[in-house]
């Protein structure tokens, strides 16, 4: 199984989601992360997809499926060239005396997370990043007591002067 | 022209050149129907949606031009469920129009609502949910231009019934705009050249001819093609008529019920230059040994099918209206003789064709069904338009009715609805008034959507059903015999059905057939007959369908039965 980074243009248009992610399900295709959002168009709205996939013949029908949905202006493989991706998450952590507290703030520094919230027994870190520097900032929280984590996936820009449209 | 969104749908349908519907009303589409009453525009009205949806999709088989069906909301709409899917699996182009409860209730469940976009979007190139009755002009032009275009299918708009209602101001749009559907219509020449010089190396090639040819209406070039290379041909079930039957090196129709000689071409072939074929598993049987000394040429017009099942080695994406023409024409400048270069190889299939043709054992008490087909054959006109329902019977028509013109073998390939073939033969005839449609249906199948004879004759639709009769389930029947140990589970019919007599209470008259010596009279004074006529015909329950090739077998392992000669 390997991951592949897809950049998809499609109308702004409701029934939009329903569509790719119903396509998605009905062919199997194993799903890590989709975000949705607004782009420099007004009628375009720009999806960023994380498939795992086993070979490329997979990943073929799953480009070409997804490119035959009416709605879908563009779609592009990001991985075939190289481009930049990042991930934000926000990390709620619990802590029971001001000693762990710093820690925490401690362990924020370094990773470059923020503290965004601080309440008596709970904090709320702040992070963007790779994915696995986001995995990594998790992994060291694991022995403090993680209450929720909300990860937005990830979005990827290919690097360069050409945008995803004129590709 | 301020008009209602109501209106707006009708004069859409008369832009397209719409001249029939085919529809059931209802609360939510009632000021559709509003319109079609005061325009007197031509409806008519099926005893079941179902009928309706197979009988636009009947229409659009023959014409070629999208079928156009109507229903109401919830139960209504739901119902045309299995002909969406029935059309989609098989590209054929249709607009299915439904009406919507008013927006203000949708999403809460209100009194006839069913999210219908929602359902269908898995079985529709695409849909629409209407809400605003100014987007029905650009909305319906959509629908039509994606329906037909590209590879066909069927685009179902659901309207909200307060956009029906709503007032607009019409213009009905003359272009679309669709940045997200390009019909891409040529590919890369090149393909075309690494096509032809892969023939010219080739010493055991085939031709595998899918419905596409008929979709795209190719035939004038796939028969120049044919000329120069006197190539074998094989045809997929949907392909069936792409090229006269008739033609000498027509092997007849490969794949699990196929001849022994399309199968044997396929399984010993060097090369398989595949036009418009999706490769389905009732082809193919076991994939990865089909064809298994065979370089593959994949024609085809849609990206997905290219390696969908298949390895393919050369796959010539485009429009077969665009690379048909050319690779004829670049096959006629080569120098090879394809006709000298292919003589072994063709006298060989040819061989086969003739030593395994299909047959059936004569009985003496029943009429075989090969008898019936071959008589059917006979008494009929070249340009008949044969429609069949789903089980042996079908089978059996496309083994031995010979078909000379596309869009004459009319059948459900991919989907194998049962009951598709009385409504979808009535939209044929509504098509066509002036053409003999004859329906190949059995006595499992046409129970289906028997309701749909009262169609027929309220509207004098004279299509001539002929049912082999045998009170059982027959493929059923078989697959039980093949391969659960002759359990019979679930598959006889009530012995005391009086099929004529159903027709003769919906008033189609209803003839019976029992001996041999009635076959060719009672036909003939059926056809002669003005009107729809059921013909109900015995055969035999031990009747089977050979060849078979079981389930996940390669297509060489055929079984060929005691009874065939």
């Amino acid at each position: 199984m390997r991951k592949q980074h897809l950049a998809i243009l499609t109308d702004n248009k409701p029934g939009v989601l329903t569509h790719i992610a119903g396509l998605i399900s009905r062919k199997a295709i194993n799903i890590e992360s989709l975000t949705a959002g607004y782009t420099e168009e007004p009628r375009v709205t720009r999806f960023n997809i994380v498939i795992s996939i086993e070979d490329d013949k997979e990943l073929k029908q799953t480009i070409s499926q997804l490119a035959k949905l009416i709605d879908v202006i563009k779609i592009v493989n990001l991985d075939d060239a190289p481009f930049i991706s990042y991930e934000l998450a926000m990390i709620k952590v619990r802590y029971d005396t001001p000693q762990i507290r710093d820690e925490l703030a401690s362990i924020a520094n370094l990773f470059n997370a923020k503290v965004v919230d601080v309440n008596l027994k709970s904090l709320i870190m702040r992070v963007t990043g790779r994915e696995d520097h986001v995995d990594a900032l998790i992994q060291v929280l694991t022995p403090y007591e993680i209450l929720e984590i909300a990860r937005t996936g990830t979005v990827s820009l290919s690097r360069g002067l050409v945008p995803v449209k004129s590709m | 022209m301020n008009m209602t969104g109501a209106q707006a749908v009708l004069e859409s349908l008369k832009n397209e050149g719409v001249d029939v519907v085919f529809g059931y009303p209802g609360g939510a589409i009632l000021p559709l129907y509003e319109e079609f009453y005061k325009s007197n525009f031509k409806h008519i009205l099926t005893s079941h949606e179902q009928g309706a949806v197979h009988a636009a999709d009947g229409y659009a088989r023959i014409t070629g031009k999208p079928g156009v069906c109507v229903a109401t909301s919830g139960p209504g709409i739901c119902n045309m469920v299995t002909g969406i899917a029935t059309a989609n699996m098989d590209s054929i182009p249709m607009v299915i129009i439904s009406g919507q409860v008013p927006t203000s209730l949708i999403g809460r469940d209100a009194f006839q609502e069913a999210d219908i976009s929602g359902i269908t979007t898995p079985i529709t190139k695409h849909n629409y949910l209407v809400k605003h009755a100014t987007d029905i002009p650009r909305v319906m032009k959509e629908a039509f231009y994606i329906a037909s275009t590209g590879r066909p299918g069927p685009v179902l708009v659901d309207i909200a019934k307060d956009a029906l209602e709503a007032t607009i101001d019409y213009i009905y749009p003359n272009d679309v705009y669709l940045p997200g559907y390009t019909v891409e219509t040529t590919g890369d020449a090149f393909m075309i050249d690494k096509a032809v010089a892969a023939l010219e190396q080739s010493e055991r090639p085939v031709l595998l001819i899918g419905g596409g040819v008929i979709l795209s209406e190719t035939t004038a070039p796939l028969m120049d093609f044919i000329q120069t290379t006197q190539i074998p041909i094989v045809t997929t079930l949907m392909g069936k008529g792409a090229v006269p039957d008739t033609l000498p090196t027509h092997l007849g129709m490969g794949g699990m019920h196929g001849s022994y000689a399309a199968n044997m071409a396929i399984s010993e072939c060097d090369l398989l230059i595949t036009v418009g074929a999706r490769f389905d598993e009732r082809l193919t049987s076991k994939a990865d040994v089909f064809a298994p000394h065979a370089q593959i040429i994949h024609f085809e017009i849609d990206d997905v099918e290219i390696d969908k099942i298949i390895d393919i080695d050369l796959g010539v994406k485009g429009d077969l209206r665009w690379s048909l023409p050319r690779f004829s024409q670049k096959t006629k400048e080569s120098p090879c003789h394809y006709d000298e270069q292919f003589s072994s190889w063709r006298n060989h299939v040819l061989e086969l064709k003739q030593t395994h043709p299909f047959a059936m054992v004569k009985h003496d008490d029943f009429i075989s069904p090969q008898e019936i087909m071959e008589t059917v054959n006979k008494l009929t006109p070249d340009d008949t338009a044969v429609v069949t329902d789903v089980g042996q019977h079908q089978m059996w028509a496309a083994q031995f009715f010979d078909t000379k013109l596309p869009r004459h073998f009319i059948t459900s390939g991919g989907l194998g609805t049962m009951g598709f073939g009385l409504p979808a033969a009535m939209g044929v005839k509504v098509a066509c008034p002036n053409k003999t449609v004859v329906l190949f249906s059995g006595d499992g199948s046409i129970l289906m959507n028997c309701q749909e004879f009262s169609t027929l004759a309220e509207h004098h639709i004279a299509v001539k059903v002929i049912v082999l009769h045998n009170d059982t389930l027959g493929m059923i029947v078989q697959l039980q015999d093949f391969f659960y140990n002759q359990h019979y589970s679930q598959c006889r019919l009530y012995k005391g059905k009086n099929l004529p007599m159903l027709a003769e209470s919906l008033g189609v008259k209803g003839y019976t057939i029992t001996k041999r010596s009635e076959l060719q009279p009672i036909l003939q004074e059926a056809f002669a007959y003005d009107g729809p006529a059921l013909i109900d015909i015995r055969v035999s329950k031990d009747d089977r369908v050979y060849p078979t090739v079981p389930g996940g077998q390669p297509l060489n392992h055929m079984i060929l039965g005691d009874d065939a000669s």
